[in-house]
């Protein structure tokens, strides 16, 4: 199943970025122009010149021994740039998907619980708002409010221009810890908070509802009856027998949040001006770096198609029914 | 005679269908209120230029970045304010509405054709057709769904209309995948066997006899396509790659405004709240529409 649709992706990642317009060696050369013969040579030394379908082979053959192409803007590696950059990306998904699990599943088990009341009615509402949050717009009103007129968190960026310390993990929220330099964890969180909301914000409401109808169906089961008629108390019906079977739905809905994350990230990172691979991949399009484009978008797919596979994985192991088939 | 009476008695039960379908659709009150809104959007869309008061593209020289009308320093011909250039946000927002509405219809029959016919095919044809058609499918959704238009965004060019080709070919594989699944299911049902045997041809089959069988999950994924579409093209249009300025597009605008948000907080906020409005109203009118039309959600 999955070499397949690699493969497809490998052909879609190709052949796309190559159709995209405008010549990049000449893109490269500026406005200075280029000489023919130099033109020639960095036609020579990207590959340019063989046959498209040699190209392909080229590079087909080039990924699996980890070559996915250089920046023709900063003459790196795309995949060293991507790992360089990943960890940023990580850590914001991270800590966002954490903040949707830790609200959403709470909230959609309550309302479930508490059926047809009060909060029931907020936590849908709230849900569906955020459902339909053009998030763009909401990371802008987050900038407003928090850091214009509250003044609480820096606008951009992943930590504050008075500390520096060399990356060990990448994740800024080890580094800054392992660093012993005093509020250098206190400015990651603050420059991290907002991003992340902004960035949980969908998959909250998407946990949240699925949650709640999970649950609604759970708690009319046969085995909750039971469970009631036992004179178990309410939290441990709910706790024990309910939300167990609830939440098998419910992870296979959180691994799907990876492709919404990826795709909020690339509007979530331009935002922030936080230096991942969503950004990159924007920043990499706008300057027609085909390189970047090309080797990102693979990787990219790589990673969701991976993360699926898991979640698949994970659903046959806590779902008891698919795993003795 | 005989053809008459066929006739009105089906034109009775689609009444009747029609009328079970709002008695259910109005339980949902929040459904009710989407459509509501968004009817209103159709209309505010539809007699734009006679509504708007001022000319979307008019720069006002006497009049940048005027607040809101209610706020300090505000006037009242300007009734949400100008931008950083001197238009009238009002009226380029009720000019945007048509985009919007516009990007939404174009995308959701672009997807909805292209995924039923393939669907149609894949579910009917089985073997080796079904294999191809899915595995492309589930290359397309390999990619995240918004890297993926931007990609083609950027190969086709930026602009509005690439801009919904490149949304449609990505939300089409959810089409064909109901309708796979949906014809699957009906393919060996008695009826269409009976269809079949009566010397109906495969594509009677499967136009006429099958897929107004599999209607009622597309309806509802048409609707979720519709407010991703709105969505992602003012998406595109905020990262650059949509409709181009000074087209009043809700998402570039809010790219237009990016620069002064710390100085006019309403050349930001009116925008959003604008998409924020469609896309709710329609993701109300889509629950209300997979509760009406989920039988097993039915509980009379």
């Amino acid at each position: 199943m999955l070499i397949p649709t690699f493969i497809g992706v490998t052909l879609v990642a190709f052949f796309f970025i190559r159709l995209l317009p405008g010549d990049p060696i000449l893109l490269l050369a500026g406005e200075r122009g280029i000489s023919a013969e130099r033109y020639a040579e960095l036609q020579h030394s990207f590959g340019f010149d063989k046959p498209v379908i040699i190209q392909y082979l080229n590079y087909l053959m080039g990924l699996f021994h980890g070559e996915f192409g250089m920046s023709m803007v900063t003459r790196r590696p795309v995949w060293d740039e991507f790992f360089s950059l990943f960890p940023a990306t990580l850590e914001l998904s991270f800590v966002a998907i954490i903040i949707a699990v830790l609200v959403g599943i709470p909230a959609g088990v309550i309302a479930a619980v508490k059926r047809g009341s009060f909060f029931d009615h907020s936590v849908m509402t709230g849900a569906l708002i955020g459902y339909s949050m053009p998030i763009f717009w909401w990371a802008l009103l987050a900038i407003i409010v928090f850091s214009g007129w509250l003044q609480w968190t820096p606008v951009s960026g992943r930590i504050s221009v008075m500390y520096f310390f060399e990356p060990v993990t990448g994740f800024m929220l080890i580094d800054s810890l392992l660093s012993d330099q005093s509020g250098a964890f206190g400015s990651t969180i603050s420059h991290l908070i907002l991003p992340s909301i902004v960035l949980a914000t969908i998959p909250m409401a998407v946990i949240a509802r699925q949650t709640r109808s999970a649950m609604l169906e759970v708690l009319g089961e046969d085995y909750v009856r039971t469970a009631q008629a036992k004179g178990l108390s309410k939290l441990r019906i709910v706790g024990m027998h309910a939300l167990r079977n609830a939440l098998i739905p419910v992870v296979t809905t959180i691994g799907l949040q990876v492709g919404v994350l990826m795709a909020g990230a690339i509007l979530t990172e331009t935002i922030f001006s936080w230096p991942g691979i969503g950004k990159w991949m924007v920043d990499s399009i706008s300057r027609r770096d085909y390189q970047v484009v090309q080797g990102g978008l693979l990787m990219i797919a790589m990673l969701v198609m991976v993360v699926n596979l898991v979640v698949d994985l994970l659903y046959g192991l806590i779902n008891p029914r698919i795993r003795h088939r | 005679m005989t053809d008459n009476t066929i006739e009105t008695v089906s034109r009775q039960s689609t009444k009747a269908v029609l009328k079970e379908f709002w008695f259910y659709f109005s339980v949902n009150r929040g459904a009710v209120i989407g459509l509501f809104v968004f009817l209103t959007l159709v209309l505010i869309a539809f007699f734009a230029p006679y509504i708007a008061p001022h000319d979307a593209n008019m720069q006002y020289r006497e009049a940048f970045l005027l607040p809101p009308a209610w706020v300090d320093g505000g006037n009242s011909s300007f009734l949400l304010g100008t931008d950083a250039v001197g238009r009238d946000i009002l009226s380029r927002l009720i000019m945007g509405s048509r985009l919007s509405l516009f990007v939404g219809v174009i995308v959701v029959v672009i997807a909805l054709t292209g995924g039923i016919v393939l669907g149609l095919i894949a579910g009917y044809y089985g073997g080796k057709v079904d294999t191809t058609i899915m595995r492309i499918m589930d290359i397309i959704l390999a990619f995240p769904s918004l890297l993926l238009a931007l990609v083609l965004v950027a190969v086709l060019g930026p602009g509005l209309v690439n801009a919904m080709i490149s949304i449609a070919i990505v939300l089409q594989p959810h089409f064909v995948r109901l309708t796979r699944a949906a014809v699957m299911a009906e393919r060996e049902r008695e009826y269409v066997v009976a269809a079949r045997v009566a010397g109906a041809g495969p594509l009677r089959l499967m136009f006429l006899t099958i897929l107004p069988n599999c209607t009622a999950p597309l309806i509802v994924q048409a609707t979720l396509s519709f407010s991703n579409a709105i969505l992602d093209a003012a998406a595109l249009g905020f990262l650059g790659m949509g409709a181009q300025p000074p087209t009043p597009e809700w998402g570039t605008m809010l790219a237009e405004a990016r620069e002064f948000i710390l100085r006019a907080w309403w050349v930001v906020t009116f925008p959003g709240v604008s998409i924020l409005i469609t896309v709710l109203a329609i993701n109300l009118i889509g629950d209300g529409l997979r509760d009406a039309l989920d039988p097993k959600l039915k509980r009379s």
